[in-house]
């Protein structure tokens, strides 16, 4: 099939990513992709993580830039709060996650989005990482994430999209399901 | 008759069809119609999954009156009621009767293979040489069972759907069901309702009332045309025929069986199973966005339904719209269990099935084991499939389906057929001499 290249009104080009999804599901070794970062510790609880590159469809790519990210824990931690907490990042990236996919499905169903914003919640109960209670997990209790959206569409319609999102979001798939973690030391 | 071994009897025939249930004798009665010499090569019995492989309760998920199949229809007295599993096997059995079907039983098919102009079917004592095949061995031959199944602590009896007849098999103790779909919230139902405490690990599933506005579901899909809707009409059909089930049951007392109806007597909810990691299992986070997407979808359904009403003038005759209670889900469902604990004693796979093509030596498998074809007819010349979800048309994995796909495929296996006669015949006009077939 030709269709004409075009970006979408929400500005995601889906032809590009509907494309994508084609060529990949027949040759998957090129959908193979690996994500980086690298972190360094600066001081106290205050460390700087890069992101410039990343691997895909058989080669290496850089991003544009480089971004740099700080993160540190807060006062009332007896921290400098240099940067956000890496919880917050966590928040950040579903966040992200989540609303990258409500564009991208808003466009591909022709539905025009005037504003989308979200605000998240994540609920911890910090005895946890602090050790006073082995029965607390370490991580959120749960997160709750309220979107609000004005779009040219139903309120169902308008849920369909956010539900949709979840079901393709890498993050949330991330944070919902469990993930082996290798950690070693060179 | 003597058998020798590496010497098989050799039989010809234009059109061997590979399995005797319901979708290989409606294009046994449709090849029939054409007088395309044909036989139905069958493992076992006459509708054998039907007979083995199926638990003793369930009941077909469509009503009597919906199972047409070609020249043959529901003549009884209670064309609302679900059929029991003796009463299907009796009925795809008076069918085979009915058409005369050329059905050889406890015929297993051993391999199919391309030959210089056809294939060549070895089943049983015997091997069948033949111009066109049909595979119609259905989608659910074998369990399929998620591969961190392996992890599962050895003190955890486990069966699959297909294995699983009753509640009494089981011990008496809590029971895991993995998967939310016909088979597997029937069986949590059954087996919760039996004493032994369920929790149900719900993944992506389509919720749909039984009743809708007084009428049934599958009325109403069959009238507004939803189960018409044609393979090469929806947006992703690879997505569409991996999809699960509708989450529905065919009870004698019609009930609606979702997943309000079983937390109600007590059944727990859970997300999918993700992982089990050192004897416990764990649940994904994501079961209020599985159940948002399904309600979300029910509704969308609902007003397809309503709109047809409208249109077509039924909407005075018939209870008004309306909606059901959105799927209820507890704050902060379980994440995980110990499946050392002894709170959970068995766990149940209602994981799907997939078709066993073990035996099909012609290369027309993908990456994923799917046969590739386009609505039923396979990329191998005269080679077609039937019995598949989404085949083409939503309503192909019913056995009301059968009667279109047949009717379409039986037809463009005819006309390959003549298409073959033809090119032979010219082939064979002597040219220098020399007649030299070449068919394709």
């Amino acid at each position: 099939m030709i269709t004409t290249q075009k970006t979408a009104e929400n500005g995601v080009n889906v032809e590009a990513l509907l494309g994508a999804r084609e060529a990949l599901s027949k040759a998957p070794e090129a959908a193979q992709f690996k994500w980086r970062a690298t972190c360094k510790w600066m001081n106290g609880t205050h460390s700087r993580s890069t992101i410039d590159g990343f691997y895909g469809l058989g080669d290496e790519h850089k991003h544009k830039t480089q971004f740099t990210f700080d993160a540190d824990h807060p006062e009332v931690f007896a921290s400098e709060d240099k940067g956000a907490t890496p919880v917050e990042f966590v928040l950040a990236g579903l966040a992200s996650c989540l609303t990258a996919g409500i564009a991208a499905v808003a466009q591909l169903r022709q539905i025009k989005l005037r504003s989308v914003s979200a605000t998240l919640e994540g609920t911890m109960d910090i005895r946890g990482i602090l050790g006073a209670d082995t029965d607390v997990r370490n991580g959120f209790q749960g997160i709750k994430v309220i979107y609000n959206i004005d779009a040219d569409a139903s309120p169902d319609d308008i849920k369909a999209l956010v539900a949709q999102s979840q079901k393709r979001s890498a993050v949330y798939d991330i944070i919902t399901n469990p993930t082996n973690v290798m950690v070693e030391v060179q | 008759m003597i058998h020798r071994v590496g010497s098989r009897g050799k039989r010809y025939i234009t059109t061997v069809i590979i399995g005797a249930g319901h979708a290989g004798l409606a294009m046994s009665r449709c090849l029939a119609e054409r007088s395309i010499d044909h036989v139905l090569l069958e493992r076992g019995e006459i509708a054998n999954s039907w007979k083995t492989e199926r638990w003793d309760s369930l009941r077909l998920l469509t009503p009597n009156w919906q199972s047409r199949l070609p020249g043959y229809r529901y003549r009884g007295d209670d064309p609302d009621g679900f059929r029991t599993m003796p009463e299907t096997i009796e009925f795809i059995e008076r069918y085979a009767r009915v058409i005369s079907a050329p059905v050889r039983t406890h015929t297993e098919v051993i391999s199919v293979r391309r030959s210089d102009d056809g294939y060549e079917v070895a089943a049983g004592e015997a091997t069948w040489h033949c111009d066109t095949i049909v595979l119609a061995s259905g989608a659910c031959n074998i369990p399929q069972v998620p591969a961190l199944s392996t992890a599962v602590p050895a003190q955890i009896a486990t069966l699959t759907s297909a294995q699983y007849r009753n509640p009494a098999q089981l011990d008496g103790g809590g029971v895991l069901v993995v998967g939310a779909s016909a088979t597997g919230a029937q069986i949590a139902d059954e087996i919760h309702r039996s004493g032994r405490p369920v929790t149900l690990a719900v993944g992506e599933h389509v919720r749909v009332p039984r009743i809708y506005r007084g009428r049934d579901i599958q009325w109403w899909m069959d009238v507004a045309g939803v189960l018409d809707e044609r393979y090469d009409q929806v947006d992703d059909v690879v997505r569409v025929r991996n999809g699960p089930s509708l989450q529905l049951a065919g009870y004698p007392d019609r009930r609606m069986i979702d997943l309000n109806s079983l937390a109600q007597i007590g059944v727990k909810l859970v997300g999918r199973v993700m992982g089990i990691n050192n004897g416990k299992a764990q649940f994904s986070g994501s079961l209020r966005n599985v159940c948002e997407l399904a309600d979300l979808k029910m509704n969308r359904l609902l007003g397809t339904i309503d709109e047809w009403a409208s249109a077509n003038g039924l909407h005075s005759e018939i209870s008004p719209p309306h909606r059901f209670e959105p799927t209820r889900v507890e704050a902060s469902p379980p994440l995980g269990i110990d499946l050392t604990h002894g709170e959970i004693r068995t766990i149940v796979w209602a994981t799907g099935y997939r078709p066993d093509y073990s035996w099909l030596e012609v290369p027309v498998l993908d990456h994923k084991g799917h046969i590739r074809h386009d609505g039923g007819i396979v990329q191998y010349p005269g080679m077609y499939l039937i019995g598949m979800p989404f085949l083409r048309r939503r309503k192909s994995s019913l056995i009301d389906g059968a009667g279109d796909d047949a009717r379409d495929l039986s037809a463009r296996l005819a006309s390959y057929l003549s298409r073959r006669k033809r090119a032979f015949l010219q082939a064979r006009q002597p040219r220098h001499g020399m007649a030299s077939p070449r068919l394709i």
